[in-house]
């Protein structure tokens, strides 16, 4: 297969990417989610109750992130360094199996 | 061979333009800067610019065009004037945060209410903090000449700031004066390609700017800003000495006419630095002490060349054709912050004329003089701002 043209030059940005405050405040390296993890500001998780879950993979078709994955058995996984917790995976599922609880420190 | 030849600053900013060759031009007509614009579009579609020329609905989006083809690494230029400027105040400031070096040329005109089209520098004055260098053309040659230079300063990698180049509307937009055309080979040797170090689109380099700054950074990139500016004094005076060298044409921040042994030296911007200069001439037949000086650059402030200037002197008067509601014309409250802590000051005049277009006239500047001379006689000032020209009858 052929390379992507767009395909980053991560040494050169990370060469670029420093502590210190570029002209023009300019961000190098950005959008990357393998370094900014967007689920810091999140208020309240999904908590995911096997028992309940049949299974139907609507909370893994509606999660807007995408946050979740389904594991071997086809049951979801949350992955919390990118959920923002916006509930809508507990709002759609069927059987209640998810309920959104606050994230204590 | 330079072109001698004659136009209108309206042209002579065209002109510079071309000679520059920026790739994006995204202009919207507006009153007395309505031909740079039309000039331009004709050198683009007669294919003696090659340049993408973006027709906007408004001085908003023109600004904002060059702020997204500046940031993705190409020479930009717009032209505008009054309540056009004004309504690219927001963007203006993020064209100078995000450091792009954008140029603009002013026909300066006054501000509404009421309309009036005429000439005064209010426009560009009210846009001193957005971050913007600002020069003020005498003539038309200035007026070409300059915009070049702006050029030269806005790319330089210790810089990296918009500038815009102010000439008054219809005295000089409107007014055919010999202009010499350069070089199209000794403009590219003075400013070269631009080639952009920070901002520019290259897909194996994202980057993100103009972004969001919390707290925890804001305060660092206006800092920047600022010591750019404060750079930028520095290279305007090297800037203007190769432009010199390679144009023959000498430009100062502040330049000086009759200044040596005078009592009074009237300060001004603009083109009437050459009603000035001419009325010195006269005064100086009739035996007073008096001086001009002009002040090609406004922003950066030519803070040391004011503190030499006032030693000079015994009385140092601003003429300036803006006034800043609740205090003094902005000029004069600069140059007052300029000299606060020197231990000997002469004493500081501000006069405010010629707003909405009015003729400053010989009359006027003796009027400016005469007050001048009770304050230096006396010793004391008590009333530093005085509008001169003034109908009072009306009043
Ligand atoms: S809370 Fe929102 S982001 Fe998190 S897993 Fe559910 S749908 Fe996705
Ligand atoms: S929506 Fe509910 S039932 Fe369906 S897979 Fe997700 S957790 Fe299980």
């Amino acid at each position: 297969m052929a390379e992507s043209p767009f395909k980053v030059d991560i040494e050169r940005a990370q060469k670029e990417l420093t502590e210190k405050m570029t002209p023009g405040a300019i961000v190098y390296l950005p959008g990357s989610s393998v370094i900014n993890k967007t689920g810091s500001w999140r208020v309240f998780r999904p908590e995911f109750n096997k028992d309940k879950c049949v299974r139907c993979f609507l909370c893994y078709i509606y999660c807007p992130e995408p946050a979740i994955y389904l594991d071997e058995e086809g049951y979801p996984v949350f992955d919390y360094d990118y959920c923002k917790g916006c509930g809508i995976c507990a709002n759609e599922c069927p059987t209640n199996a998810i309920e959104m609880v606050r994230e204590v420190k | 061979m330079p072109i001698r030849t004659v136009m209108k600053a309206n042209e002579a900013a065209a002109w510079a333009a071309k000679l520059a060759k920026p790739k994006v031009i995204a202009a919207f007509p507006i009153t007395p800067s309505t031909l740079v614009p039309e000039k331009i579009s004709e050198f683009v579609a007669n294919g003696e610019l090659d340049a993408e020329f973006i027709k906007v609905e408004s001085e908003h989006s023109a600004i904002s065009a060059l702020v997204g083809a500046a940031a993705a690494g190409v020479r930009t230029f717009t032209a505008t004037a009054s309540q056009g400027l004004a309504l690219m105040h927001e963007v203006l400031f993020i064209a100078a945060g995000m450091r792009l070096p954008i140029v603009m040329a002013i026909g300066n005109r006054s501000l509404s209410a009421p309309i009036n089209i005429w000439n005064d520098w209010q426009d560009s004055i009210s846009q001193r903090d957005t971050g913007w260098m600002q020069f003020y053309a005498e003539n038309n040659q200035e007026a070409l000449d300059l915009i070049l230079l702006a050029y030269k300063v806005a790319e330089d990698e210790r810089v990296l700031l918009p500038a815009m180049v102010g000439f008054d509307a219809f005295i000089l937009t409107h007014t055919v004066e010999p202009v010499e055309i350069p070089d199209q080979e000794v403009v590219d040797e003075f400013l070269g390609e631009y080639e952009p170090k920070h901002a520019y689109v290259d897909p194996h380099r994202p980057i993100t700017q103009g972004t969001l700054a919390f707290p925890a950074h804001y305060m660092e990139t206006r800092y920047l800003v600022w010591e750019a500016m404060e750079r930028a004094k520095k290279v305007i005076d090297e800037a203007f000495a190769e432009f010199e060298k390679k144009f023959g044409r000498k430009y100062q921040k502040i330049e000086e006419y009759k200044t040596e042994d005078a009592d009074i030296i009237f300060v001004t911007m603009g083109s009437l630095a050459g009603t000035l200069k001419e009325w010195v001439d006269k005064k100086r037949e009739e035996g007073y002490k008096v001086g001009a000086a002009k002040m090609t650059v406004y922003r950066p402030f030519p803070v040391e060349e004011i503190r030499e200037l006032a030693k000079k002197t015994k009385v140092l008067a601003f003429i300036e054709k803006n006034i800043s509601m609740g205090l003094y014309g902005a000029v004069f409250t600069d140059a007052s912050a300029a000299l606060i802590n020197e231990s000997e000051k002469p004493i500081l005049l501000d006069f405010i004329a010629g707003l909405g277009g009015r003729d400053v006239t010989f009359d006027q500047l003796d009027e400016a003089l005469s007050i001048a001379k009770k304050a230096l006689e006396e010793g004391k000032v008590e009333k530093p701002i005085s509008w001169i020209g003034l109908r009072k009858e009306l009043l």
